[in-house]
């Protein structure tokens, strides 16, 4: 009988750390974390999302751009020059990695809407959402990756190693990281399909597909977004954007509503909980994700780590002095905690929300 | 004794040192410094056994069949899938799926475990496997057993020590929880009832081995009652492909 038989069995890995204090730390720390799970990808994806890491231009939209084609850039930079002050341009800086040999041409702009550009109640992130939608939808070959500020996502084809080392993530220092290393499974492996999925500050990883994508997309599309990058987790991006910034909803709420309860709980509910539950998941039944999934969200003041309802992806998290990890494997986490004070396993649909002290 | 020390090393590396020394003839091996390495001790073979220092990776003891595998920390998912005999010790806790399939040996778990446990377990007149899990345990605990035994202790407190769909396609095996099981959260085809003198003659054997890989004291565990869940209906689709 042949033992020798071999076969990568993998799903998505990803990792996320927060200081509570906002401390900030290399980038080199996710990249080891990550790259314990290396396995878990099969080299088609892999990206770092990081907050804090501009602290010189954090009033600045920090627009992250790929372009397909070299000649594409002109033609953005002509758009975003008619609405924005551009206070610096320079390109993403990278190292020469021999299992990277082709790549985009990586742009960075730290960019601020023109006063005057903003007419009637148009909000300023509103604009910037739309310069984003407009970019990554009507000019072919460009992709805006990333637009928050004081943060920025770094993603790409390739190993997490092989991708760290290519944007040099050792040079950043950020108080917030989540970073991935992919699978894909049912969509293509490209540059813009990588995670972190970003918009303004907030940025996505997650192991999973997400089986609702086409009524989470219908429903994106209602409110002006526009699905772009061919991957399924763009959706819970843009979610949140909706949830949170546009509508309002508190981050546990939003949770509830992504990750519901299912209708039995429901019924076995307090009548406050259940009427509350029950308006949220007729209003938000569109915005619901369904299918398998484990899902780190960062934004600006925190990090998010939730499950599907019936838990079929994994997290651990992990707590020691002012930082809180979460990922895939708890090995993962003690590659660069081996001691944590607390270790446990997030219950299905129970979010871990994690804020900073100040 | 051989010990190995996995800092930093590939687990198809580490793999292959274990297997080597397996098959030199060496019955105890120490595996120092373990962080995340996949697949230990997967499909071996014999009385050997192996203690782990540190948190190994998913998929351990797989198709294993007669060693005793030791973890001195926490462990991760899919642990004794399929399998056939031998034993694995975690004096931590556990993550999801363990023992899938698991046809004989036994899993002995101090702390907590995750979701999927002992799912699609199966026992013949033979043998069976056995879970053991001195913490609580997520949702789907036993989800279509069809043989071999599975304990739930709760041992460390007094919030629920088992989640929602309990049992759920449950048709073989048997299913004891130490404490009360609320009947909405097992599934349709799971009876609930007090064990008889037989029944605990079963546990109490199960359990002093389990008490004696971990320390503790069989009076303590047996001093609260259990509940015995078994399947109520027998083989309810055995004529779907008949007539």
């Amino acid at each position: 009988m042949n033992h020798d038989y071999q076969k990568d069995m993998a799903g998505c890995g990803l990792t996320g750390l927060i200081s509570r204090k906002r401390r900030r730390v290399s980038g080199s720390h996710i990249a080891k974390s990550l790259c314990l799970m290396t396995d878990r990808g099969n080299g088609l994806g892999a990206g770092y999302a990081a907050y804090g890491i501009y602290p010189e231009f954090k009033d600045f939209y920090a627009f992250h751009i790929m372009y397909d084609e070299p000649s594409v850039r002109r033609t953005v930079e002509e758009v975003l020059k008619a609405s924005y002050h551009v206070e610096k341009i320079e390109e993403i800086p990278t190292s020469p990695v021999r299992a990277i040999p082709i790549s985009p041409l990586l742009v960075r702009y730290f960019v601020e809407p023109l006063k005057e550009k903003l007419v009637g109640d148009v909000e300023e992130s509103d604009f910037v959402v739309s310069t984003v939608m407009r970019v990554n939808s009507e000019i072919e070959g460009a992709y805006i990756f990333s637009s928050g500020k004081n943060m920025g996502a770094f993603k790409g084809v390739g190993n997490p190693s092989d991708i760290a080392e290519f944007f040099r993530m050792e040079e950043y220092e950020g108080y917030l990281w989540t970073a991935h290393t992919r699978f894909p499974t049912n969509t293509p492996g490209w540059w813009g399909g990588a995670h972190p999925f970003t918009l303004l500050d907030w940025s996505i990883v997650h192991n999973g597909e997400i089986s609702s994508y086409g009524i989470n997309k219908r429903y994106l599309e209602m409110y002006g977004y526009k699905l772009t990058l061919l991957t399924d987790t763009e959706v819970a991006a843009y979610l949140l954007d909706l949830l949170i910034r546009r509508h309002g909803l508190s981050i546990p709420v939003a949770c509830a509503a992504l990750a519901s309860p299912f209708w039995k709980n429901i019924d076995r509910m307090d009548d406050g909980e259940r009427d509350a539950l029950t308006a949220l998941r007729l209003t938000y039944g569109s915005a619901l994700l369904n299918g398998p999934f484990s899902l780190l969200f960062g934004h600006s003041n925190g990090l998010v780590g939730i499950n599907d309802r019936i838990k079929l992806r994994p997290l651990v998290a992990a707590v020691k002095d002012d930082v809180t990890y979460m990922a895939s494997e708890e090995s993962a986490i003690r590659a660069i905690c081996p001691s944590p004070e607390k270790v446990w396993a997030p219950r299905a649909g129970d979010p871990v929300i994690v804020g900073l002290e100040d | 004794m051989v010990k190995i020390d996995a800092k930093g090393t590939y687990y198809r590396d580490l793999n292959r040192k274990v297997r080597e020394a397996v098959e030199k003839g060496e019955k105890e091996i120490v595996l120092e410094n373990v962080n995340g390495q996949y697949y230990i001790g997967d499909g071996l073979r014999g009385n050997v056994s192996i203690t782990i220092e540190g948190v190994p990776g998913n998929d351990l003891a797989a198709f294993m069949d007669g060693p005793t595998v030791r973890i001195k920390s926490n462990a991760q998912d899919n642990i004794g899938n399929t399998m056939n005999s031998g034993k694995v010790v975690i004096e931590g806790h556990a993550g999801d799926v363990l023992g899938y399939g698991m046809r004989g040996g036994k899993l002995h778990i101090r702390g907590n475990v995750g979701y999927r446990v002992g799912i699609h377990m199966k026992g013949d007149k033979k043998q069976g496997p056995t879970i053991i899990v001195g913490g609580t345990a997520g949702d789907f605990f036993g989800e279509y057993m069809a043989g071999g035994l599975l304990v739930l202790l709760g041992l460390d407190g007094d919030g629920p020590i088992v989640g929602d769909y309990l049992g759920t396609g449950m048709h073989g095996g048997t299913i004891f929880v130490r404490g009360e099981v609320d009947k909405e959260m097992c599934g349709a085809e799971v009876g609930v009832m007090e064990p008889d003198e037989d029944d605990l003659k079963v546990l109490r054997e199960a359990l002093s081995d389990y008490c004696a890989d971990l320390g503790l004291k069989l009076e303590d565990v047996m001093s609260k009652g259990f509940k015995k869940l078994v399947p109520v209906s027998a083989r309810p689709y055995g004529n779907l492909y008949a007539y």
